[in-house]
């Protein structure tokens, strides 16, 4: 079954994935070149699970009934970025079910946020646009919260406009765990869930930031933005625009160090 | 001119602080005590004061910020000298908190949610408090009192106007009653102080029996707490500090249930007898009960009884004289978060974080409290499992069904003669609860709370046991006369309120399910809102990271199949109305104009009836 003496596999849509121990399961099939769609996750990190942007279905059994019907019972729906690959694990993802609840989570997104991509400095490169097409969001779907939010210009050289925000805390894990900052932290629960900075005044200006920082340059959407340059690749011409977010899925796989 | 709490001045406030902190040891997994301790000396949580608190707990501020903005009962406002909350409960709303708290308002000149101007008192509304027996209930200053009534608000009004200090409010306001209304073996036990310990034999041999009963967690899960003891004591501790810890569940948040509360106030010594037991059998030196902050007002009365334990030598060092056998309690306040209830959260909230249910594995039998292995059994599970050390497995089977032993604690409430606490062996039918309690013309239960089952008349004839209806305890009752899609919106409300929002299912999730609850509610859906519903409630189901969001549509899901009429009456549209409505959106400027006449709406019912306003030629009237 498996080409290494020591090497585990699972099954990811029917097709077999190997996988070394302690891998979760999208470590896995990135490593493999099998995209599983995501958001929270990212190659430098620890899983974080919590966009559910990669639940996918394990172990969904068929049974025949006695009147000689087959019926498909679903197995348990778990995050993949958090979930550890076990051997011989049927793992599905890419079925109309979870596909449908992809677009229904980037819709919830869409409609909490302020999603307003043809002014974005970020279109073209944002993973959650990036995400929409390749998913075929064809629209928010669900009404708009219209949320008020901010827009923090305190900082002389980053930019902090909260209306794209996911809450995807990677900004708030590369602060804490590679700049060793905590620049970035969450308060507020629920739907008032919101990122806020470390200074008494709340303002970004008042933290110890550089532009340099991981967190600075870690957005996978347009919150965090480096003043003064704006837009130096033309729309169009811009990462998501020649090759859309799942092609070449091992660009995603994890960073060997940090594994 | 703020609150007059916040008068104080610097030096005053930096004492404070210093001394709260210094008791706690500047430990910053205490930072849930230090804030609600800071908070109960100073009034509020100033950006000064987390400042101050953050430099001397060592932490990053914006996770001090970022823990106070997590749970409600911690504010970094000023709320008000005293800040008023309504429980609000579907049973709270139907013995009538919502003209009571208007009321209220009214006479204090104020809106809810605000502060008076003269920073005196704030009025809002709350998560079920857990008086559902004796509501409308209130918390003041996070104080409870029970079975408000006209009368009572304008006394509260009152006093609140001539601003008397709470301790000097009549001491009836505060009563609260346990209302226990039929006793099984729990809590008709006759057990001493100290008689199930001086039972204990090895804590093998006690294992092995609380294995034998069959005993199963009592917080609705069910898990075996035989088998949670065995991987919690088989695992070893780690790092610089190997321990193992017994954690007591009572961050009773279910909405409706209240069992845990009775049990804590009459029989607690049972509960910490039981975390004694449990400490002993997986060899843990501490034990902590996380007391939701609802019920800050048992705190003193609990920590007496465990003063009178460690007196009696039933706590501290080699209890009852067994050398090696020791074993201490602690309560900490919880501040106003359901998601507690749900033990990972609980158990990052003792660490003093924000309460997000942890990723698992690993589970807290391995990895726990402070990463060590760690048993978190409910309060009735601890009192249970303190029996049976006494008792005797042998004797607990014969009570309740084969796959669910010994008895259950049920908090019964809504339409009924004696709503209060009732134990029954496992496997009483519905219908005999409902004719114990006095329910009549019964039209649906909402057996284990929000999250729970809601079922109909035809389900009577169901049984409470972990094979059929397992509940946590919660039990509200609905007579004919009443709503269920409004019994359904009400915890489609909760569960925004409750939600961690660390998840997108559930964070979006509830929020869009209410607003279309809202929305149906306010007469603009259709067969289309309908359908967007139970594709929320299949995300919510399938993607959310805890159970709280999984079960977070089963109200709505229930409700739309059992009592369907109840949202046909209101489905006035037959194609689609968009959610975003006009005449809401003009509700800002009536208020700041103070119109509210027919020409400062934009309303389809006032288009085609009231005024004209709007009419267009040809228009039917």
């Amino acid at each position: 079954m498996s080409n290494g003496q020591d090497t585990k596999s699972f099954f990811l849509d029917d097709e077999e994935i190997p996988f070394e121990e302690g891998q979760t399961i999208i470590q896995a099939a990135l490593t493999a070149g099998k995209y599983i769609p995501h958001l929270c996750y990212h190659p430098e990190f620890k899983p974080h699970g919590s966009c559910k942007l990669c639940t996918v279905r394990i172990d969904s059994r068929t049974i025949t009934t006695e009147d000689g019907q087959t019926v498909k019972i679903p197995g348990r729906a778990a995050a993949s970025c958090t979930t550890p690959a076990q051997a011989e694990q049927h793992v599905e993802s890419n079925t109309p079910e979870l596909l449908d609840l992809r677009r229904t989570l980037v819709q919830m997104l869409l409609v909490e946020g302020n999603h307003f991509c043809p002014s974005c400095e970020k279109s073209g490169k944002c993973m959650l646009q990036g995400l929409a097409y390749d998913l075929g969001v064809m629209s928010p779907h669900f009404p708009q919260y219209f949320s008020k939010r901010e827009v923090d210009a305190t900082h002389p050289d980053v930019l902090l406009d909260f209306n794209r925000c996911i809450l995807c805390e990677l900004c708030v894990r590369a602060s804490a765990e590679v700049d060793k900052k905590n620049v970035f932290s969450l308060s507020g629960r629920g739907n008032t869930k919101h990122l806020i900075c470390n200074s008494e005044s709340g303002k970004l200006g008042d933290t110890n930031l550089a532009a340099t920082d991981k967190a600075a340059n870690v957005c996978p959407v347009g919150v965090i933005l480096h003043k003064r340059h704006g837009f130096e690749v033309p729309y169009g011409q811009r990462r998501f625009d020649t090759a859309p977010i799942s092609d070449n899925p091992v660009q995603y796989a994890p960073v060997k160090e940090q594994v | 001119m703020r609150t007059a709490n916040s008068s104080g001045g610097g030096a005053d406030e930096k004492g404070v602080i210093e001394g709260v902190l210094s008791r706690h040891g500047h430990d910053a997994t205490r930072l849930m005590q230090i804030l609600r301790e800071v908070q109960e000396g100073l009034g509020w949580l100033s950006p000064s004061i987390l400042t101050a608190i953050a430099d001397g707990a060592k932490l990053p501020r914006a996770r001090v910020e970022g823990v106070a903005g997590f749970y409600h009962f911690f504010h970094t406002e000023p709320l008000g000298r005293y800040r008023v909350l309504w429980s609000d409960n579907i049973t709270d709303r139907m013995q009538g908190n919502a003209d009571l708290m208007a009321r209220m308002c009214k006479k204090l000149w104020l809106k809810a949610g605000n502060v008076s101007e003269d920073g005196l008192v704030s009025v809002d509304t709350t998560s079920c408090t857990g008086m559902c027996d004796q509501g409308p209930a209130i918390l003041v200053n996070y104080r409870p009192i029970t079975r408000m009534t006209p009368e009572r608000v304008d006394k509260v009004v009152d006093l609140i106007r001539r601003q008397v200090p709470l301790a000097e409010w009549p001491a009836e306001f505060f009563l609260v009653e346990d209302n226990i209304r039929r006793k099984d073996a729990l809590l008709s036990h006759d057990l001493a102080p100290g008689d199930a310990l001086r039972a204990l034999k090895s804590p093998q041999d006690v294992l092995e029996a609380v294995k034998a009963s069959g005993l199963r967690g009592r917080g609705g899960a069910g898990f075996s707490t035989g088998q949670k003891w065995e991987f919690c004591r088989n695992a070893p501790g780690t790092g610089s500090s190997p321990a193992h810890y017994v954690v007591c569940n009572a961050d009773e948040g279910e909405p409706g249930t209240f069992k845990d509360r009775v049990l804590l106030s009459s029989c607690a010594d049972l509960v910490f007898e039981g975390m004694t037991i449990a400490g002993y059998v997986i060899g843990a030196k501490k034990g902590l009960v996380y007391l939701r902050g609802e019920y800050r007002y048992l705190m003193e009365p609990l920590n007496e009884v465990l003063q009178r334990r460690r007196a009696a030598n039933l706590l501290g060092k080699s209890v009852l004289g067994q050398i090696g056998f020791d074993f201490d309690i602690e309560i900490h306040m919880g501040a106003g978060a359901y998601i507690c209830g749900e033990e990972t959260a609980l158990l990052e909230s003792l660490e003093g974080k924000r309460g997000v249910p942890r990723k698992r594995p690993p589970f807290p039998v391995t990895s726990g409290f402070l990463g060590q292995p760690t048993a978190v059994n409910n309060v009735e599970t601890l009192a249970a499992a303190a029996l049976i050390a006494a008792k005797g497995a042998a004797w607990y089977k014969t009570l309740g069904t084969a796959k669910s032993t010994g008895t259950k604690v049920l908090s019964i409430s809504g339409d009924c003669a004696r709503p209060g606490v009732y134990e029954y062996p496992y496997g009483v039918t519905v219908a005999q609860v409902l004719a114990d309690c006095g329910a009549r013309d019964t039209q649906a239960c909402q057996i284990a709370g929000a999250s729970g089952l809601c079922i109909a008349p035809a389900e009577f004839g169901r049984r409470i046991a972990f094979e059929d209806i397992p509940t946590g305890g919660s039990f509200m009752i609905f007579d004919n006369s009443r709503d269920m899609f409004e019994v359904a919106r009400n915890f489609a409300h909760f569960f925004v309120h409750e939600s961690c929002g660390f998840c997108t299912p559930c964070r979006v999730g509830t929020t869009l399910l209410k607003n279309g609850m809202d929305k149906i509610h306010e007469g603009h859906g259709g067969e289309y809102d309908i359908n967007d519903i139970w594709r929320i409630i299949r995300t919510l189901k399938t993607a959310s990271h805890c159970g709280l969001g999984q079960t977070a549509g089963n109200c709505v899901a229930d409700t739309l199949q059992k009592f369907r009429p109840s949202y046909e009456l209101r489905l006035n549209v037959h194609e689609f109305e968009p959610a975003f409505d006009l005449d809401k959106a003009l509700s800002k400027m009536r208020e700041v104009t103070g119109r509210d006449d027919p020409g400062a709406h934009f309303h389809i019912a006032h288009r085609k009836s009231k005024s004209g306003i709007g009419t267009k030629a040809g228009d039917e009237a």
